[in-house]
């Protein structure tokens, strides 16, 4: 008796199946189900580009809507990687278009996306919907007027800390008086001046438009028109805050400001002039997400708006804000769930003397209880702040600490950071994200093998005595997703011993560390489902086994070694002149 | 001149060519600041070995432990016993400049769309200006001096220069071959036998540990240029910082 369910009933069934990770367990059932759910997923997933060839994904889910694609290592966006690694987005736009035509969707993520991209992408897919680009780079201007010319029916299109050869302003003109469709606009990376009149035709035509970011060259005159065409408006990024305004215009723009009553993030507010803060005041209450990142405005003015911010849950501000300010977001906004805090000196270590140090995390942490996500630059740090701020927040997900001269001692003791990282990681059940800084030693990692059995993603710099701490995190850590390291004191021991680890990752990236040229030519012999990348751009003439490789980057991968690989990346399989490894090493 | 072929005779030599914290002359002491390791690995090869015979000798075993891969010239471990935070401690009170000025690519880890945009952001600022880089920048023309920072890739520490006290690239060279020289090992005058005139001026060539650096300027958009394209009085109006970097 066959007792198949009909795919028809199985489609039905799977269409209220979201997400991905239920769809991959439903696809190992039998063939005819892997069958059915490959054809109606609409949303794909490739966090790295390289795990699988973009035929075999177009090949395997010919009815998706939606692909999100990420490229190059995150250790990219502090310069690690060097230019012309990788990470091309377009095999994956020349695989869709050619098999998956309803593709409207496509987020890129540390990509190279070039101009040829965005012209393919305009002509190949009917209904382009959404195109989200987050830190890529290798397109222009000319570019973006292509996608805006030709998608009638857009609905959003986001540079998100892009790097774009900037041709001018020209481009925002091509989006057609037709188009009434856009939700979603954030050209916020662009140095360019856009016609004023050609953004406010376009934001008058898009009632539909919830999110705007506009860059740094759009004056706050601007502004006030452009909000009052907009007062719906959810997300607002504004431009430059620093324009001199007169009383009226001043007053107008509050005026403006006080119309939105759907706005719910604030970003932008680029060399904001204190005495435009109390301009803020009326959306402040409504406010759950507050990006002060480039606010360079000191902590009183920032106090006077936080005070206001009673329902913020996302803050980024830079360390301007100090102790002091920090103290008053704790009992101001006690919904607090994400505390980014950046260095303001000049070179990032600090020139300017700012009053913000451990404390004012440890006030947050004890004032804020849904506090579940930490990123924050600083001076100086303590043990006891960590383990102050650990048992006030065991609920925390993500703790980034950045203590800016590397192998900083606790301040107070002089003592490695290895005991207050241990408070973090033990009561800190769920844990997913880590980076540490400061002076470690390899107990620090022991503690976090031992204890960071949640932890997905870990990023070390100038840390630990020796290898011991790589073979800590590697045989400890369980769910251990991407570790990223720089410059630290381990080589090829840990690596090898654990080397089956590494197919239950997703990647590892090691940078100045001692990994040898042997060891990475033996751990590619021994796996071959991983690509095992040594990145060095100064190579010695000869390498013998034993010399240190400057860049290691490890990643699973179906599709087997890449194919455009520049010359500084070495592998066993594009260069085998160098031969086999002559390690005795197990 | 080949690093490939050294005798344990010529390892101990590396000791001498290492990068060390403290003033240029001083005894500093034997454990290396880790921090260098990004930009010098002056003696890869014999650094590189120790890590290997030990783990060679280990096979299966677990063989590191806590200060048992010490191998002060290696350069890539520090002694155990040390307090490293302490010594790092002294040695910044008793530099000259402040140790932590080193510059280490990618570090604090900040994007460069921040970077690029807090650096603009400071450039635009015209008064109330605190930096005094920044107005130095500003200055220029008939001003009597127009100080710069200039580090070197691996140094410990940054100096500054008076850019107005030199009148082509060669006095620039050999300020800063004469300034920076007890950060690299021996006599920088056997680089002159290359006889390129034309190049010298950005090229220091250190034959003996066989790295040769560059010499390179963050110009007025922020962008890393090489010394030497253009002509000597438009490079002072647009330099505004100057590193040493390190290129095979």
């Amino acid at each position: 008796m066959d007792l198949r369910l009909p795919s028809k009933v199985l489609e039905h069934i799977l269409s209220f199946v979201d997400s991905n990770e239920d769809r991959n367990s439903v696809s190992l059932v039998c063939k005819s189900w892997f069958e059915t759910e490959r054809r109606t997923r609409k949303r794909v997933f490739v966090r790295n580009c390289y795990a699988v060839t973009p035929e075999a994904v177009a090949r395997r889910f010919p009815e998706t809507r939606s692909l999100t694609l990420k490229g190059k290592p995150h250790f990219a966006d502090y310069n690690l990687v060097p230019d012309g690694w990788g990470g091309y987005a377009w095999p994956w736009i020349e695989a869709m278009a050619a098999k998956c035509p309803s593709l409207d969707e496509l987020r890129l993520k540390r990509m190279v996306v070039t101009d040829e991209c965005l012209e393919k992408i305009a002509a190949s897919f009917k209904d382009f919907k959404v195109l989200v680009l987050t830190s890529c780079e290798g397109f222009s201007t000319d570019g973006l007027a292509a996608i805006a010319v030709a998608c009638s029916n857009l609905r959003e299109l986001e540079l998100r800390e892009c790097i774009v050869e900037d041709l001018g302003g020209d481009w925002l003109s091509y989006f057609p008086e037709t188009l009434t469709s856009l939700v979603s606009l954030d050209f916020s990376c662009l140095d360019s001046e856009v016609k004023l009149s050609d953004l406010e035709r376009l934001v008058s035509r898009s009632p539909n438009l919830k999110s705007l970011k506009l860059n740094r060259a759009v004056s706050l005159d601007a502004l006030g028109s452009l909000l009052r065409l907009a007062p719906q408006l959810v997300e607002l990024g504004t431009g430059s805050f620093s324009d001199k305004l007169d009383q009226e215009a001043v007053s107008k723009l509050s005026q403006a400001f006080s119309e939105m009553k759907e706005l719910k993030s604030l970003s932008g507010l680029w060399d904001v002039l204190p005495e435009y803060i109390p301009l803020l005041y009326s959306v402040c209450p409504g406010l759950t997400s507050l990006n002060l990142s480039y606010a360079t405005v000191q902590m009183p003015d920032l106090v006077e708006l936080l005070t206001r911010c009673s329902n913020l849950q996302k803050l980024w501000v830079m360390d301007l804000i100090e102790d002091k300010g920090l103290e008053v977001v704790a009992s101001s906004c006690k919904e607090l769930r994400e505390l980014r805090v950046f260095p303001s000196g000049a070179e990032g270590l600090n020139d300017t003397n700012v009053a913000m140090t451990e404390q004012g995390l440890v006030s947050v942490s004890e004032g804020c209880p849904n506090l579940e996500s930490v990123l924050y630059f600083c001076v100086q740090f303590t043990n006891a702040a960590m383990v102050t701020i650990a048992r006030n927040r065991p609920n925390l997900t993500c703790f980034r600490l950045c203590v800016m001269e590397p192998f900083s001692p606790d301040h107070k003791t002089q003592q490695p950071l290895d005991e207050g990282f241990k408070a973090i990681v033990e009561r800190c059940k769920d844990l997913q994200r880590l980076s540490v800084s400061g002076l470690l030693t390899n107990k620090a990692f022991e503690y976090i093998g031992t204890h960071g059995k949640k932890l997905r993603m870990l990023s070390i710099a100038f840390a630990g005595d020796s290898d011991l701490m790589l073979h800590h995190l590697l045989s400890g850590c369980e769910s251990l997703n991407k570790l990223e390291i720089r410059d630290c004191p381990f080589g090829d021991t840990a690596l090898l011993e654990n080397a089956a680890k590494l197919e239950t990752m997703r990647s590892l990236w090691m940078s100045s560390c001692c990994v040898s040229f042997g060891a990475c030519k033996l751990l590619s012999q021994k796996m071959p489902k991983l690509n095992v990348e040594v990145i060095d751009e100064h190579p010695l003439e000869t390498r013998p086994d034993s010399s240190p490789v400057e860049r290691i980057y490890i990643y699973r991968t179906l599709a087997g070694p890449r194919l455009d690989m520049p010359e500084f990346v070495w592998t066993t399989q594009k260069n085998p002149e160098i031969g086999v490894s002559h390690l005795a090493i197990k | 001149m080949s690093d490939k072929n050294k005798t344990s005779d010529d390892a101990l030599n590396f000791k001498a060519t290492e990068l060390r914290l403290g003033l240029p002359g001083s005894e500093s002491p034997e454990r290396v600041d880790q921090r260098f390791l990004t930009l010098k690995n002056l003696c890869p090869v014999s650094g590189a070995k120790r890590v290997f015979s030990n783990a060679i000798n280990g096979s299966n075993k677990w063989v590191f432990s806590p200060g048992s891969t010490t191998d002060v010239n290696s350069g890539s471990v520090p002694v155990k016993d040390h307090k490293p935070g302490v010594s790092v401690k002294e040695k910044k009170s008793s530099a000259a400049a402040p140790a932590s000025k080193a510059q280490v690519v990618g570090w604090p880890p900040i994007r460069s769309f921040r970077k690029n945009t807090m650096a603009s952001s400071q450039s635009q600022k015209q008064g109330g200006n605190t930096n005094p880089e920044t107005e130095e920048k500003a200055k220029s023309g008939p001003e009597t001096c127009l100080y710069v920072k200039v580090s070197m890739e691996g140094a410990p520490y940054l100096r500054k220069i008076d850019l107005k006290t030199y009148k082509s690239y060669v006095e620039l060279s050999s300020a800063l071959e004469k300034m920076f020289s007890c950060f690299t090992i021996g006599p920088f005058g056997s680089h002159r036998r290359c006889g390129r005139d034309g190049l010298n001026e950005s090229r220091l060539t250190n034959l003996l540990s066989g790295s040769v650096y560059v010499v390179t300027y963050e110009d007025k958009d922020s962008d890393w240029m090489l010394v030497g394209d253009v002509p000597w009085e438009m490079f002072i109006c647009s330099c505004k910082k100057l590193r040493i970097m390190k290129s095979s």
